[in-house]
């Protein structure tokens, strides 16, 4: 692989390019969290009754659940009460047409490379912009429903579709689950929903953008992705944020359920901005559940994360594996540097009969950030002749980083399968001369080395995704070594 | 070709190389000599631009230009080969993909296209077969989990892939057998030809049963302090390094 383009000369002024203000008006409420304010945010989205009951429950467990305090992070206490819980773009009215779409929002999704505009609109992919807390377009919508495919935002869905999100919604992460979860049930704003029928392989790639504008506003998006009996999606997940000194919290919740032979592909870039690589200060706070339950027999649900970016993560993509014979997968690849710090890992949870799952964890740890893999295999007593495979690999880049492995195994029978492998490396100054010393570039050595590292995660990754994962690694990594 | 004027030069602040000279013409070989701690291995370090080593006085001058002030990239870009005394590991990175990213580095520089896989397939296969190298040096990734022997045999496939004009090999004698030095000196034989030079550091005489200098000279506390034809080399194994120094 070689990067002959711009990317080398964009990567030697390395700042976060995603870190602007758009100039929008938006209609944000006022900070703070009480029923109130839940009942508000149903009442904007003329909910159902259904799902403000949802929200109010979900509001009333919150209460009282605790932060948890367990994840291998440090920051000082968020004060929920200083964050707005709704803020959405001032536009006339919800429109079909992009023409409608405040051309300052356009602009700063084209910046960010996603354009949204009909003639620019990226060829073989859906797209969903959700700008602060509201999705903003959905493109190549009746394309998909042509072959019914439903891809829209969820507030959407909960008007067009509320019998598909009463079946599902919370049934895989509970409205209790943990505390953040709780919080995005209670007042999560939008984010999108895909239904795919039965028998159909979704004829594009599907995703969602997300932008956290605002300052002090959170996000909290919620996605549901549902994939009938012999279907096939993969679905891919981008983010970024503006650079501000105060940090801002993202609280998402993601639910991915297969029937029967069906199978979901998840694919995340996720670059939030990581606050200032000096002095730490800013950033956000990426605190999201993701979880997927293959329902259905031989079903497979596939999580693939790249994560660059948030100050703080904490977040456990994981497979509650209930159809026999079904499969989850797990690929990970998180890097911090600056004061980034990681907490990410998963969950496989294996119910059904012969189910099978493998993780594959690659952490990249540099400058003063710190990189923790967690990870839980559970076996119940049900599930015969599961195997597991783990592997989990670290690598440090200078000598102030570190780098922490917390795998955990419960089994309840003893016909689990399981092996487990780990390694710790390092990007030293030995190897970039040595390419050096062959004429090849600083640059090019360090996305040498990284990629070959990380290749068994980007090659599970939609090709344009991969191109952008190499150059988004190299560049955060251009001025931590050496 | 190169030419070493009074070079002083060292590590951390420290002076190894105490005014280093010589001449170094296209078509020569020339065998660098001399016990441990003398000096060998900075003066390759210094040459192929190691950013840990300093230059404190004195001139390269490669092909009528400043070597000291070209990068590493650079340097190799200009033909300066190093072949490591202890090549590193590079996990994750297929060895061929390595030879390809360096070859097409080269061709990128001379303003020419960059061969795909396929075609830069062609000329390693040409290589490999002469210098009589296994199919595993494509498979496997550079250098990872490589014997001291394989190792050194890829520094010299990655010398006739690059066709450098001067190659400095440190100590690349250091650890093989019998067999595998064998290999890596007919190799080196082929490669050499009347337009490059070699500069071999050695501490024993043994490769140079292989590979003929045309001059040897030996290296003592930072200094040459005799220089003389392939005969130098035959003396000193017979007499050990004590007979120059304490003559000295």
């Amino acid at each position: 692989m070689e990067s002959k383009d711009n990317s080398v000369s964009e990567a030697l002024d390395n700042e976060y390019k995603y870190g602007f203000v758009t100039d929008v008006e938006s209609d944000t409420f006022a900070k703070g969290l009480n029923e109130e304010v839940v009942r508000a945010i149903s009442k904007k989205k003329k909910e159902p009754e259904f799902m403000l009951n949802f929200r109010l429950k979900a509001y009333e467990k919150w209460l009282t659940m605790k932060e948890p305090v367990w994840p291998n992070v440090q920051y000082p206490p968020i004060d929920f009460q200083n964050i707005s819980y709704y803020s959405e773009p001032k536009q006339k009215k919800k429109l079909d047409s992009l023409d409608e779409v405040d051309p300052e929002i356009l602009n700063t999704f084209e910046k960010l490379g996603i354009p949204l505009e009909e003639q620019k609109k990226l060829a073989n992919v859906a797209v969903d912009a959700v700008f602060d807390s509201v999705s903003v377009a959905t493109t190549h919508k009746k394309k998909l429903m042509e072959v019914g495919i439903i891809f829209c935002p969820i507030s959407e869905a909960l008007n067009d579709y509320p019998e598909l999100i009463e079946e599902y919604l919370g049934t895989v992460v509970p409205v209790g689950d943990n505390f953040y979860a709780a919080l995005n049930s209670a007042v999560f704003t939008d984010g999108s929903f895909v239904y795919i029928p039965p028998d159909t392989i979704s004829p594009m790639e599907i995703s969602t953008y997300f932008r956290i504008n605002t300052e002090e506003t959170g996000q909290f998006e919620r996605t549901l992705i549902i994939c009938a009996e012999n279907s096939y999606v993969s679905y891919l997940e981008g983010c970024t944020a503006p650079q501000f000194d105060t940090n801002q919290l993202h609280a998402a919740v993601v639910e991915l359920v297969t029937l029967d032979n069906a199978e979901i592909k998840y694919s995340t870039v996720q670059n939030w901005y990581a606050g200032d690589p000096e002095t730490g200060k800013g950033g956000i706070y990426n605190f999201v559940t993701k979880r997927g339950k293959c329902q259905g027999e031989k079903s497979k649900i596939s999580w693939t994360q790249v994560e660059t970016g948030s100050a703080i993560t904490w977040k456990y993509p994981s497979c509650i594996l209930q159809g026999d014979g079904s499969v989850g997968e797990f690929y990970s690849v998180a890097l911090t540097n600056g004061h980034m710090q990681a907490d990410t890992g998963t969950k496989m949870m294996h119910i059904g009969k012969n189910t099978r799952s493998s993780i594959i964890s690659k952490g990249i740890s540099a400058d003063h950030s710190s990189n923790s893999y967690r990870g839980l295999v559970r076996v119940g007593k049900s599930a015969t002749n599961a195997r597991n495979y783990t592997q989990c690999d670290s690598m440090l880049v200078g000598d102030q980083s570190s780098a922490h492995t917390f795998p955990y195994i419960e089994t309840g029978n003893s016909s689990l399968q399981i092996e487990h492998e780990a390694s710790t490396s390092k990007i030293s100054e030995e190897q970039l001369f040595y390419f050096e010393q062959r004429g090849i570039s600083r640059e090019n050595a360090i996305a040498t080395i990284i990629n070959g590292f990380c290749k068994d995660v980007f090659k599970q990754l939609p090709m344009e995704f991969a191109v952008e994962a190499q150059k988004l690694l190299t560049l955060k990594l251009e001025n931590s070594v050496g | 070709m190169l030419e070493i004027k009074d070079l002083h030069a060292g590590f951390e602040g420290t002076e190894i190389l105490k005014g280093i000279s010589l001449s170094i013409n296209k078509g020569e070989t020339h065998a660098i000599m001399g016990p441990n701690g003398s000096g060998k291995s900075t003066l390759a370090k210094i040459l192929s631009g190691h950013p840990s080593y300093e230059v404190f006085s004195g001139e390269v001058i490669y092909e009528g230009k400043n070597l000291l002030d070209l990068s590493a990239e650079d340097r190799s870009l200009a033909g300066v080969f190093m072949g490591f005394q202890y090549p590193v590991e590079i996990p994750g990175v297929n060895n061929a993909e390595f030879l390809r990213m360096a070859y097409n580095a080269r061709l990128v520089n001379e303003g020419k296209d960059e061969l795909d896989p396929l075609d830069f397939d062609d000329i390693l296969q040409e290589k490999m077969d002469l210098l009589g190298m296994e199919n595993k040096y494509k498979e496997r990734n550079c250098n990872d989990g490589f014997s001291g022997g394989e190792k050194k045999k890829n520094e010299i496939l990655q010398m006739a892939i690059l066709k450098p004009a001067l190659s400095v090999l440190d100590e690349t004698d250091s650890g093989l057998d019998i067999d595998a030095l064998r290999v890596v000196a007919n190799g080196v034989n082929k490669l050499n030809n009347e337009n490059n030079a070699l500069i071999l550091i050695t501490h024993y005489q043994r490769l140079l049963d292989y590979i003929k200098p045309d001059f040897v000279h030996v290296l003592s506390h930072g200094k040459i302090i005799k220089s003389g034809g392939k005969e130098l080399a035959h003396e000193l194994e017979a007499q050990g390094y004590d007979w120059l120094t304490t003559t000295n």
